[in-house]
């Protein structure tokens, strides 16, 4: 075998071996991102759905949010506007997790068949963060 | 003076659209006067951008209201180096900054390139004044900083909270640098392109210019790590978050080309693949600025979503088919002046070198974007998160880093036995006894077995090296010890610059590993009470909460919560988080409260303590202790990395005459090294 091709021997086997692991990477660690709506019609398509974990992007019900302190638990509703979804959490939130208005969190965690998501991660994101005019 | 900064960036679009239009006209090719005038084009958009930028900042620090930029980012007690680095806080700021530093790095290298390259510079700096004037018509038609209110707030909103922190007043500016002075190689690789001079000195130009931004965006990466980990308050310092991934994507590039570039000086190979690196690792910069301005991808340090995105949206596709259209037109010119000789030779090395970078930086990009490709596609967003970058990166990251200890000791064209066995014989030897010594230790992780072991040989290549050549001045020319090693770095500063940048590699590889032994616990304490914790190294912390305390600080409210520290009994001190609530001047809070983490650093483990809040107004408080081992190689490896890359780029270092000549006197080390 010429070196040449037993360079692209080795070529082909290093960018083999990186689309495998990109794409058993993704098929073993993907989740699925969905909106409330799009989870609601998930579930009820196919009820299994329920042991599937998944991230939830929404906002906020502003003034739903209650915090025990002493378990260190977070219960609050997300809306897309369309569907409402009530959300148990048990950890810190983080900073810029507040209910005074309209902030867009994601929730990873699996939607339990009783109605409750049940969160292992909130992230939220102030839709003002780096950009706000100040209100006069 | 916003008028006159308006006026400014007008002046400044009017003369570098026009000195651009001239360049790639090419009428100046047999007209002296009109070279000039491309030529002095950009050294007056330069001055008209510096212009603009003083009068934002005079607008900032005068406490000028009336200007939206200015009342969104700073405040009246916000404190004066904070009100420096809110030029860059903000979109549009930080799009006046880009431009201002381009035009005046555009300026600097017109300036220093030398009589050999001339001819190329009008080309250069048509490329350049094209870039400048796509940042100053996003600005002056989609987000202009002069913007005025329609009133006058009696104060501005202040910075945010988060980026109130010395790593955050340098490590944006450093990133910028980094990704804006990657335009300039880029400029000078079209203008070679462009001119037909495939010779191989324009590439000296190029990879001058490509150090420099490497060093800067190394820094940038760096001090951005340590703003997440001192910052963010969750404990690490790397999320593979979009914005991340996207200062990482550039600097891998830029590194591959760094490394194949050796091989097209050395062997002529590889001309088309360097200049398609240098063209990706552009594209991939402004990529990065898209997708941190655009807000198509989620992330939590992304800009709020605004047409800016579809701005370089547009100017990434028109670039990017351009500069491989002409890659492509040229694509006979720059045939291979040789062919690869042999599998075992430093050429295949640097090649699968190349590879693996390529491939980190794909599957980078690839884990970056699936959500849009997967919503594209299948109809359903699915997200990649750290799991993904962990598995495809940590396997590939580890290959990269055998071959940053094969490649520079191993032969050009055909390494012999007799090669191999001269240098790798100690450094296999001793990341062999490495392994072997943490398997004994009672070690099993696989992975973090082998990144040590690697660390270990790659530092048993560089030891040798140093040795060697120590060795060889000392008999050649009677040195000292420290007078030798003096001489060899400052007279072959590429090479051996090149090896401290590898040690500093192998640190970080080595600190990563400590991520894998990091310990965690949530605890609600009333004061007096305490928890304990078990370092991975064996010993115990006794953690005891002291109480929270309120107080005024300059422009915030401070609610800060204290814990004593014991490690197996001994006091380590008291360590202090706290939650602030910014306020502007009027006692009004501004932004959500925000975290001051306690960090306590050792060479061996940082402990983390975050405040997160009382039970109900109460001392009893919320916490989360960490325990970080290795943290602190990141940084210092960080340091050592980009020394290295300092060194590396130091002038009069030697330009490719001085590089031949090093490697002719490296061969009679060896010599000298064998008659051992």
């Amino acid at each position: 075998m010429k070196p040449g091709h037993k360079f692209l021997f080795g070529a082909v086997l290093i960018v083999g071996s990186v689309s495998l692991l990109m794409f058993q990477g993704v098929k073993e660690t993907g989740v699925y991102f969905l909106t409330p709506t799009e989870l609601a019609s998930k579930t009820s398509a196919d009820p299994t759905f329920h042991n599937v974990g998944v991230k939830m992007g929404a906002r906020v019900v502003p003034g739903s949010v209650h915090r025990d302190a002493a378990t260190q638990t977070v219960d609050f509703q997300v809306t897309d506007g369309a569907k409402v979804y009530p959300v148990t959490y048990r950890g810190i939130v983080p900073d810029t997790f507040t209910d005074a208005s309209d902030i867009e969190v994601v929730v990873e965690g699996r939607l339990g068949t009783d109605g409750v998501f049940h969160a292992t991660d909130v992230l939220a994101k102030c839709g003002s963060r780096y950009e706000a005019v100040p209100k006069a | 003076m916003t008028l006159l900064g308006q006026f400014a960036l007008w002046v400044a679009l009017l003369i570098g659209s026009f000195g651009a239009i001239l360049s790639f006209s090419g009428r100046w090719q047999d007209r002296p006067d009109l070279e000039r005038v491309v030529i002095r084009s950009v050294y007056a958009v330069a001055a008209a951008m510096l212009v603009a930028s003083i009068s934002l900042w005079k607008g900032l620090f005068a406490h000028d209201f009336n200007i939206e930029y200015v009342a969104a980012y700073t405040s009246r007690n916000l404190p004066t180096y904070y009100i420096v680095s809110a030029f860059w806080a903000g979109q549009k700021g930080s799009l006046l900054f880009w431009a201002v530093v381009l035009s005046c790095f555009a300026s600097v290298a017109q300036l220093l390139t030398s009589r050999r390259y001339a001819d190329l510079l009008p080309y250069v700096a048509g490329v350049t004044s094209t870039v400048v004037v796509f940042f100053i018509s996003v600005m002056l038609f989609s987000a202009n900083p002069f913007q005025r209110l329609g009133f006058t707030p009696e104060d501005g909103r202040g910075l945010n909270p988060q980026l109130q922190n010395v790593g955050m007043v340098m490590h944006p500016p450093m990133l910028y640098l980094g990704y804006i002075s990657i335009t300039i190689p880029f400029a000078f690789a079209v203008a070679a392109l462009l001119r037909r001079q495939m010779g191989s000195g324009w590439i000296v130009a190029i990879r001058k210019w490509t150090l420099v931004s490497w060093v800067f965006l190394s820094i940038g990466i760096v001090l951005g790590m340590w703003w997440a980990y001192v910052e963010l308050g969750w404990g690490g310092y790397w999320a593979w978050d979009p914005v991340e991934n996207a200062s990482l994507l550039p600097w891998l590039t830029m590194t591959a080309f760094l490394h194949s570039v050796m091989i097209q000086e050395k062997r002529g190979m590889l001309k088309r693949w360097n200049v398609a690196l240098i063209i990706a690792t552009f594209l991939l910069s402004i990529f990065g600025t898209f997708i941190t301005r655009s807000g198509v991808i989620a992330s939590v340090h992304s800009f709020t979503q605004s047409n800016v995105g579809y701005f370089f949206l547009a100017f990434l596709l028109t670039a990017g088919i351009l500069s491989f259209t002409l890659l492509y037109t040229r694509w006979p010119s720059l045939e291979p002046e040789a062919k690869l000789e042999s599998m075992l030779s430093r050429e295949a090395a640097f090649l699968f070198n190349n590879l693996a970078l390529v491939g980190i930086a794909f599957s980078v990009l690839w884990g970056t974007l699936f959500p849009i490709l997967s919503e594209a596609v299948r109809g359903t967003k699915i997200t990649v998160g750290p799991p993904f970058f962990n598995r495809v990166n940590v396997p590939l990251g580890l290959f990269l880093l055998a071959l940053t200890g094969i490649g520079p000791l191993i032969a050009w064209r055909k390494a012999s036995a007799r090669n191999l066995q001269r240098q790798f014989t100690f450094p296999v030897g001793f990341g062999l006894l490495v392994a072997a010594g943490l398997l004994i230790d009672g070690m099993r992780d696989f992975y973090v077995i082998l990144a040590i072991a690697l660390g270990a040989f790659v530092l048993g290549t560089v030891l040798q090296e140093f040795f060697r050549g120590v060795r060889a001045r000392r008999r050649m020319h009677g040195e000292s010890v420290p007078a030798a090693l003096f001489n060899l770095i400052a007279r072959n500063r590429r090479r051996y610059g090149g090896y401290v940048v590898h040690v500093g590699i192998l640190m970080m590889f080595v600190a990563f590993t400590g991520m894998a032994f990091r310990v965690d616990k949530e605890a609600t304490l009333k004061p007096g009470e305490s928890v304990t914790m078990k370092s991975p190294y064996g010993g115990t912390y006794k953690l005891t909460h002291l109480g929270v305390s309120q107080y005024n600080a300059l422009n915030r409210v401070v609610s800060a919560a204290a814990v004593q520290v014991e490690l197996d009994g001994k006091p380590m001190g008291v360590m202090k988080s706290e939650k602030r609530q910014h306020v502007d001047s009027f006692g009004r809070p501004t932004f959500e409260p925000s975290t001051e983490v306690a960090i306590q650093s050792g060479l061996r483990e940082d402990l983390y303590i975050v405040y997160a809040g009382s039970v109900d107004g109460t001392e009893e408080a919320v916490y989360r202790f960490t325990i970080n081992p290795l943290v602190w190689w990141v940084w210092y490896g960080g340091i050592v990395l980009v020394l290295g890359g300092i060194l590396t780029m130091w002038p009069g270092g030697g330009g490719i005459a001085e590089t031949r000549r090093t490697q002719a006197g490296y061969e009679a080390t060896l010599i000298g090294a064998e008659a051992v």
